[in-house]
């Protein structure tokens, strides 16, 4: 209930960041119930309708192997949900908990956060790429390096937070009545940070769509067989002039994608607490 | 005819496509040479009657509905945006509550009284710095010809109003209007820029406009009070007139919280209740759920603007009549 | 200013330190023997022997270390298994490009970004605003690739006008002109840091119109014009400044994907080759390169951000 009220507040008047919900909602649907609703199987391999058009049967025509486009399309859903999902996780566990703990426990934080600007030195995509070198190409592998990268602009976010929320008085009234550390900074911490973190991890699920489809143009992400709309970016494009279509349609989905979830994360951010405003890192 | 006439002025502002009035049918007048006080709690309007006179409504969801302003002669609500920017910061000029942050961080002080003095009169840099030195000495800043390169940062809050009243005074104003110049400050600063404030003023002739919370600070200033509740100017007299016989009984309230250093009370009254909010619907006069006088007239009617005494104006059903 | 400047450079030592053993460490993070790595497939038995005892590889780690940072401090950074030359050579061809690019993609940053920027937000809550500020948040939601394989469709193949490919030296025939190679390549990569400036200066400059000082500074007269640019953007500015360097660092390694995109022969472009090549002594030297560098833009933003602001240098 409170949820709702939440959304409605944020999304009240917005009617741009409400067709982005909703087109996020459609994408999750797609997700879902992927092989319901694409006619074929998007890995089957058609030599005699190679570079289809796009029409019937084939909507958005066929690639260069003769594989379904919009079959493709609607599992790059999946892949896009759960690599943005995951790398958010990622980076919400590694980085929230190094960021909280840091803020509450100061010499082991002071040790910890000096590690994180050490990291921080380190440009996303570089330390992506650095990562990338030491693992083989897997799901599992692109959303931990992903998720390692955003980790360390989460930890600070977390630890700014953290911080501001210690000076308070519930804080203060907690330690007075003996409720141990742990508890101090799960129960009556963490729950005031519910909403910032939402709206970091909306932004962090825009930031690793786009990292994972440069990575997947590079042909260092996702293995290449994987129906992903960075992979099917990356392997149609020396078709780009015979058959346009295929560049379009994945382009047009991650754009669309990355767009409404920053718009998404923009609503949300204006209606969070605005002590915590700044300290979100986003568009 | 006085130097600010201000007649039956309405301010409201805009909410959720509705406009609730925020002060309504104010009137007063200030001439050279004196001191009007404006004094009530906050949220009544006393802010935004002096930011409608100096014309910085612009930009926020505040307009003004009605009334008139006459400033020199002139309906400033009728004039143009770049006639109104030509009297804003030269005949008359502003001072605020925040001394702490009115000033731009990041220019040094002199610049940007500079500033305000290139804006309004034709004055090389060098003869504008002379004049900044000599306006620095005039609020009694030490060493002003080394200030003059300070950064804001670089001073304190009571250095800083002293170098806010010295941009305001820089074009030699008509009319002075200072929105709580002193509530930021230390006690013991409050007084000097107070006086200094007063010094100017027998110097220069300016007029003022003092609005403050404080009743203290404005029956040592002022010659005229107005005090405002919820938007509208409950009693105005002037200040000897109005302290010999308070005629609302809101004034009295006012007064009977404020500590008085050299008396046996034990205790301060406190108005009881509180200023009702604009969303709140109120008939009849607005200070009626406070007062402890109210009758069944004051819940039904709002009291209409009457003479007590010569000069000493009200808005109450029973002037005069409340208990002591 | 001096001390400052001085005090600033002393605390980034360590962090160097630090992230110069992370990059130590990478060639011993990949499994296997690291001179046998770092010297690639072909190398003999007796080449991994004698690189392996000139880098110490059979002494504990910690001095391992130090022999590598020694080399370092000489400009040693290895030698590149697929070129067969110095790494800092290899890395040194690279870097005209990289840094033209990065400069003029930063040119445009400027020029489009902090007027439209400005535009929004003093139009703010108008349809102006509404289009640039979204308009913005979609070009930094576009992946650059894509961006760019379409701007070489429609500029290069179909209308002929800039070349789709490559980058001759400026020291080349055709000398300055041939900065219209990095034309497109610029602008795709300005394209979402553009927008995040857009978004930036809106923000700040919103921030700042709420202060009292705005205030005091209409009260002086000032034509509204002069009131956004001389006190609400100057100083939003100081924000702004700040995301400048921090943009520039990191624009030398997303140039990654545009420099892949358009075949430059810039330093992102050899990160992936050899990344690609398994040129681990190259994947090493350039981290290190582009760390250092990263860090050194940083630093000089710092230096800057204590000009534009007087409170800074104080502390």
């Amino acid at each position: 209930m409170n949820a709702m009220n939440f959304l409605q507040a944020a999304f009240a008047g917005r009617r741009l960041a409400t067709l982005g919900f909703l087109w996020l909602v459609m994408i999750a649907v797609a997700a879902i119930a992927a092989p319901l609703i694409a006619p074929f199987d998007p890995l089957e391999i058609d030599p005699v309708g190679r570079l289809a058009k796009p029409g019937w049967p084939n909507l958005f025509g066929t690639d260069h192997f003769g594989r379904d486009t919009f079959s493709r399309a609607v599992y790059g859903a999946r892949m896009t949900v759960i690599i943005g999902t995951g790398s958010v996780v990622v980076a919400l566990l590694a980085g929230g908990l190094i960021g909280m703990v840091s803020a509450y426990f100061t010499k082991l934080g002071h040790f910890l956060m000096r590690g994180v600007d050490v990291l921080m030195a380190f440009p996303a995509l570089l330390m992506a790429l650095v990562l990338i070198t030491l693992l083989e190409r897997s799901v599992f592998n692109t959303i931990l390096v992903i998720g390692i990268v955003y980790a360390t602009t989460t930890a600070r976010i977390l630890f700014g937070m953290t911080l501001k929320l210690k000076g308070e008085v519930f804080v203060d009234a907690a330690v007075c009545s003996g409720v141990g550390n742990l508890s101090i900074l799960f129960r009556h911490i963490l729950p005031n940070l519910v909403s910032p973190l939402l709206v970091q991890a909306s932004f962090i699920f825009a930031f690793a769509q786009l990292q994972a489809a440069a990575l997947d143009f590079l042909g260092l992400g996702l293995p290449p067989e994987v129906p992903s709309w960075g992979n099917m970016l990356s392997e149609e494009r020396i078709y780009v002039t015979r058959a346009p279509w295929l560049l379009i349609y994945p382009g047009i989905l991650i754009v669309l994608s990355v767009f409404s979830m920053n718009l998404v994360g923009d609503a949300l951010r204006d209606s969070i607490d605005p002590r915590f405003k700044d300290d979100i890192s986003g568009v | 005819m006085a130097l600010l006439e201000v007649q039956n002025l309405e301010i409201a502002v805009s909410a959720k496509g509705k406009l609730l009035p925020v002060v309504q049918s104010v009137s007063f007048s200030v001439d050279d040479n004196e001191t009007l006080g404006i004094v009530g709690e906050s949220g009544c309007g006393k802010s935004l009657t002096a930011l409608a006179i100096m014309g910085l409504l612009g930009g926020t969801t505040v307009r003004i509905t009605g009334g008139s302003i006459r400033f020199d002669g002139m309906d400033l609500l009728t004039l143009s945006e770049r006639e109104r920017r030509s009297i804003m910061g030269n005949q008359m000029a502003m001072i605020f509550q925040e001394p702490m942050t009115s000033l731009n961080p990041v220019y040094r002080i002199g610049d940007q009284i500079i500033e305000n003095i290139r804006q309004h009169q034709k004055m090389t840099k060098a003869q504008a710095r002379d004049r900044v030195v000599e306006l620095l000495s005039l609020v009694r800043i030490p060493n002003p010809s080394e200030r003059v390169d300070s950064f804001p940062h670089q001073m304190s809050g009571g250095q800083r109003q002293r170098v806010m009243i010295a941009m305001a005074l820089s074009c030699d104003p008509k009319l002075l209007i200072a929105d709580e110049p002193t509530t930021a400050l230390d006690v013991t600063v409050q007084k000097e820029v107070l006086d200094l404030m007063a010094d100017l003023q027998t110097r220069m002739g300016t007029a003022i406009i003092l609005i403050s919370h404080d009743l203290g600070v404005i029956s040592e200033t002022s010659n005229k009070v107005a005090v405002m509740y919820r938007g509208r100017v409950a009693e105005a007299a002037e200040t000897e007139s109005l302290f010999l016989e308070l005629a609302h009984p809101y004034t009295r309230g006012l007064l009977n919280s404020m500590p008085v250093v050299d008396s046996d009370v034990d205790w301060l009254e406190a108005i009881p209740g509180r200023v009702p909010t604009l969303e709140e619907e109120l008939t009849g006069c607005a200070f009626h759920p406070r007062c402890a006088s109210a009758t069944e007239l004051c819940l039904t009617t709002v009291p209409k603007e009457t003479e007590f005494k010569h000069g000493h104006s009200v808005q109450c059903h029973f002037p005069g009549k409340v208990a002591p | 200013m001096l001390a400052y400047t001085a005090k600033r450079l002393l605390t980034l030592i360590p962090t160097l330190l630090a992230a110069s053993i992370l990059v130590f460490l990478f060639v011993h993070l990949i499994p296997g023997d690291p001179a046998a790595i770092l010297l690639g497939d072909t190398a003999t038995p007796e080449e991994v022997a004698q690189l392996s005892s000139e880098m110490g590889f059979d002494h504990p780690l910690y001095i391992q270390y130090f022999i590598w940072l020694s080399n370092v401090l000489k400009g040693d950074l290895g030698t590149s298994i697929f070129f067969g030359e110095p790494v800092l050579s290899v890395i040194g061809s690279g870097a005209e490009t990289s840094i033209l690019l990065a400069s003029m993609t930063m040119i445009w940053i400027i020029l489009i970004g902090l007027p439209i920027g400005i535009l929004s937000a003093t139009k703010h809550g108008t349809w102006i605003d509404q289009m640039t500020s979204s308009g913005a948040m979609l070009a930094a939601s576009i992946p650059t690739f894509w961006l760019g394989l379409y701007l070489i469709m429609i500029f290069s193949v179909t209308l002929g006008w800039f070349p789709s490919s490559g980058f001759p030296s400026l020291s080349d025939h055709g000398g300055i002109t041939n900065l219209r190679y990095l034309l497109l390549p610029s602008l795709t990569l300005a394209a979402p840091n553009t927008a995040l400036i857009i978004r930036l200066v809106r923000a700040s400059m919103l921030d700042v119109s709420r202060e009292d000082h705005v205030r005091t500074a209409r009260a002086k007269g000032l034509h509204p014009t002069r009131v956004a640019i001389k006190h609400i953007f100057r100083n939003a500015l100081i924000a702004v400044a700040a995301a400048f360097g921090f943009t520039f660092a990191a624009l030398i390694s997303e140039a990654v994907v545009t420099e892949t995109v358009f075949s430059l022969p810039g330093i992102g472009r050899l990160v992936v080759q050899s990344i690609l090549r398994r040129d681990y002594p190259v994947i090493q030297g350039v981290i290190l390169v582009i760390v250092v560098l990263y860090m050194v833009i940083n630093l000089a933003v710092d230096l800057a951000y204590a000009r534009l602001d007087p409170r800074v240098s104080l502390k």
